[in-house]
């Protein structure tokens, strides 16, 4: 056989599992699942709740993967969906409350995923035809005309600016949390009810990324691509734009409706001031530092952004880092979160568009002159092929 | 509701539109020459309202400005000038630093840039000089005009007036100078410009110069007007001045002024008669309605897609 090389673009995945990454899976599970317990157990539970708020983060920033990585769709509005889940999953579970009980929030969790994935059709709908810039500021447009309702009580039910729950409704413990937190205790070790909340969270986390890894390789996840790269010479080889574009608005915002309705769950309470544009950014940035189009990334850039200001000043108190860090500078670090968020957007895009943990397909769209990206790639399927081939020689 | 109700919201939609023209113009500018959305526009009017702040403070000091008649409308001049300067050199720079490095990146790049510089122009302010609404001093003498039961405030005459006037000059500038038809040349095909001679990056800063001062003179007037400045004050302001922009017809001057002035007087007419909880959302909606229905504009040439 010969050396040619292949064009990556037909051969992104190469499987198989190096040692090297089966080591960091198995780190990346012993944190996930570890840290939040240590915590735990070491009584820090403001870190467990970070933990917690990172995972929701994470369901977030795949969420909006799917729209702004894999279809190419600049979604500058998606709290809109997460806004959707909350408030649809909280008012309707107060409408059941004495029905549903501990079920409430269980029942509610589909509840919210379609509430979300229906507002995501809503938007589709009407941006079909825009493209790129326009389409960022129609969705930027939507996300505040949510928020806007909200706050002018829509339709006499989300009890404005104070948000929910309103006087007279209570938020339903799920079932299952009781029993857990009274029960489960190893001397001083209680299972309180957020690290309850971050299992739950967790376990939505594995699954929203399940299934976006299954999109992506899908006939649906290729049509998203081609779409995203040219959406004349998609629709000429008979890729349906509409419900391509529909597919991913709708599939990207059922997660934003999702973790909406866990957040609410957990923390309580919500109210539109946490919906508003900033958090659309902050979940753009997400995505955008992490590499458009690349799970890891997504993941990465979610626990990066949401985790990284929280423990420079959890840092500043605690044995370990008080040394180096004052309190007024620890304090400064959160203040200064959205400058540097702000800073990164514009220096990634100029140095590394491709993100930290670029997906191999997507770097090469946003890079195209960087030839060193493609060569790299191309070297190590050549290399690979060749490896092979010197192994047949062997036999 | 009386006539007398009706002709003053129209009056306060004409002093608004005027705002947002002036705003919809800088969008209109380098959306016409470079075909991305400034997202960072927005903060150039809230700059020009600090800068404004600032130049008019600096100057009151001195006992020549404020002495004479003669002197304050020089105070009031300089005023403007400084801020339009400097927000016009700080247009520049940011397309230097952000948007020049990805003018051959996929369009998403710019805009996200844009999006990055927007907000760390905004946190800059607020860690910078402060979180708090600044009162701005109102330099415009009180009282107006009373037709019949309408007011037109001296200083809703003068947005309205300048306003206009900065609208016809830029026209001109556009229609009749030699870097205006550079200007024009590049909007029809950056490529075709330069091999025609054309210095594309003199064109381009040009554009980055008056859009941004332009946005500078409506933020002083915002803050005379409104009465106080704050470092998120440029968000609403700039999405409804684009929302103009693009129902005039984006890249066309004169349909940012007439989008500019519709969407003010269709906002000020809906907040006094539907709801004012709700006037924010008149502009989004009339977007996307514009965007749907007619997305060239209603100046603007019919959008070809180009393969």
């Amino acid at each position: 056989m010969g050396g040619s090389k292949i064009d990556v673009k037909t051969q992104v995945t190469s499987g198989g599992l190096s040692t090297k990454k089966v080591v960091m899976y198995v780190l990346f599970a012993l944190a996930v699942f570890g840290l939040p317990i240590f915590f735990q157990s070491v009584q820090n539970y403001f870190f467990v709740r970070i933990f917690a708020l990172m995972g929701i983060y994470v369901m977030l920033a795949l969420g909006l993967n799917i729209v702004v990585g894999y279809a190419g769709l600049l979604d500058l509005g998606y709290v809109a969906f997460y806004a959707m889940g909350g408030y649809v999953g909280m008012l309707l579970g107060f409408s059941f409350t004495e029905g549903l009980q501990g079920a409430a929030y269980w029942t509610m969790l589909p509840a919210a995923a379609l509430a979300g994935a229906g507002t995501g059709i809503c938007l589709g709908f009407p941006v079909l035809r825009l493209r790129g810039d326009y389409l960022a500021i129609v969705t930027l447009g939507f996300g505040e005309i949510v928020r806007i309702a909200l706050v002018n009580n829509f339709l006499g039910v989300t009890n404005g600016a104070k948000g929910l729950p309103g006087p007279d409704q209570l938020v339903p413990t799920p079932a299952g949390q009781t029993w857990i937190t009274e029960n489960v205790r190893f001397g001083d070790f209680r299972f309180s009810s957020d690290l309850w909340w971050y299992f739950v969270i967790v376990l939505l986390c594995a699954l929203t990324i399940f299934v976006v890894r299954r999109l992506d390789d899908s006939r649906l996840g290729r049509a998203w691509v081609a779409m995203r790269e040219d959406e004349v010479a998609a629709a000429s080889v008979g890729v349906n734009i509409v419900t391509t574009k529909l597919w991913a608005f709708s599939l990207g915002a059922l997660w934003g409706g999702i973790a909406g309705v866990t957040y609410a769950y957990w923390v309580g309470f919500i109210s539109p001031e946490s919906f508003n544009f900033m958090e659309s950014v902050l979940i753009v940035c997400m995505v955008v530092l992490g590499g458009m189009g690349s799970i890891p990334g997504a993941i990465l850039g979610a626990v990066i952004i949401t985790g990284l200001p929280e423990f420079i000043r959890w840092g500043a108190q605690s044995p370990f880092l008080s040394n180096w860090l004052t309190t007024e500078q620890a304090n400064l670090a959160g203040q200064y979160r959205y400058l540097v968020f702000g800073l990164t957007m514009v220096i990634m895009m100029i140095f590394r568009p491709q993100g930290i943990l670029p997906s191999v397909r997507r770097a090469m769209e946003l890079h195209p002159e960087d030839p060193k990206t493609l060569d790299e790639a191309n070297q190590q399927l050549w290399e690979a092929e060749h490896n092979t081939d010197t192994d047949n020689d062997l036999v | 509701m009386s006539i007398q109700l009706v002709l003053q919201q129209f009056v306060n939609g004409v002093t608004l539109g005027g705002m947002y023209a002036l705003i919809a113009l800088g969008y209109t500018l380098v959306y016409g020459i470079m075909l991305m959305i400034n997202f960072a526009h927005s903060e150039m009017f809230m700059g020009g309202a600090f800068v404004g702040l600032f130049a008019f403070k600096f100057f009151a000091q001195y006992e020549f400005f404020t002495s004479s008649g003669f002197g304050l409308v020089l105070l009031f001049a300089l005023t403007f000038l400084v801020a339009g300067v400097v927000i016009g050199i700080l247009g520049v720079l940011i397309e230097r630093i952000a948007y020049r490095p990805l003018r051959h990146a996929p369009r998403l790049a710019p805009l996200i840039s844009a999006i990055g510089v927007s907000i760390f122009l905004q946190q800059a302010v607020l860690l910078w000089i402060t979180a708090r609404a600044v009162p701005f001093p109102n330099f415009v003498p009180r009282g107006g005009l009373d037709l019949g039961g309408v007011t037109i405030s001296n200083i809703q005459l003068m947005i309205v007036i300048t306003c206009i006037v900065l609208l016809l000059v830029l026209d001109t500038f556009v229609a009749k100078t030699r870097i205006g038809k550079a200007m024009r040349a590049t909007s029809q095909d950056r490529e075709a410009a330069s091999l025609m001679g054309i210095d594309i990056n003199r064109v381009i800063g040009v554009a980055f110069f008056i859009g941004p001062a332009l946005g500078a003179v409506a933020g002083i007037f915002s803050g005379i007007y409104y009465g106080s400045i704050k470092f998120d004050m440029g968000f609403l302001p700039g999405i409804k001045s684009f929302t103009a922009a693009v129902i005039g017809g984006i890249g066309n001057l004169r349909g940012a002024m007439l989008g500019g002035f519709l969407l003010g007087i269709i906002e000020s007419l809906a907040a006094g008669f539907i709801s004012s909880g709700y006037k924010d959302v008149i502009a989004f909606a009339a977007l996307i309605l514009v965007l749907v229905f007619r997305p060239g504009g209603l100046l603007g040439e019919s959008v070809v897609e180009k393969v």
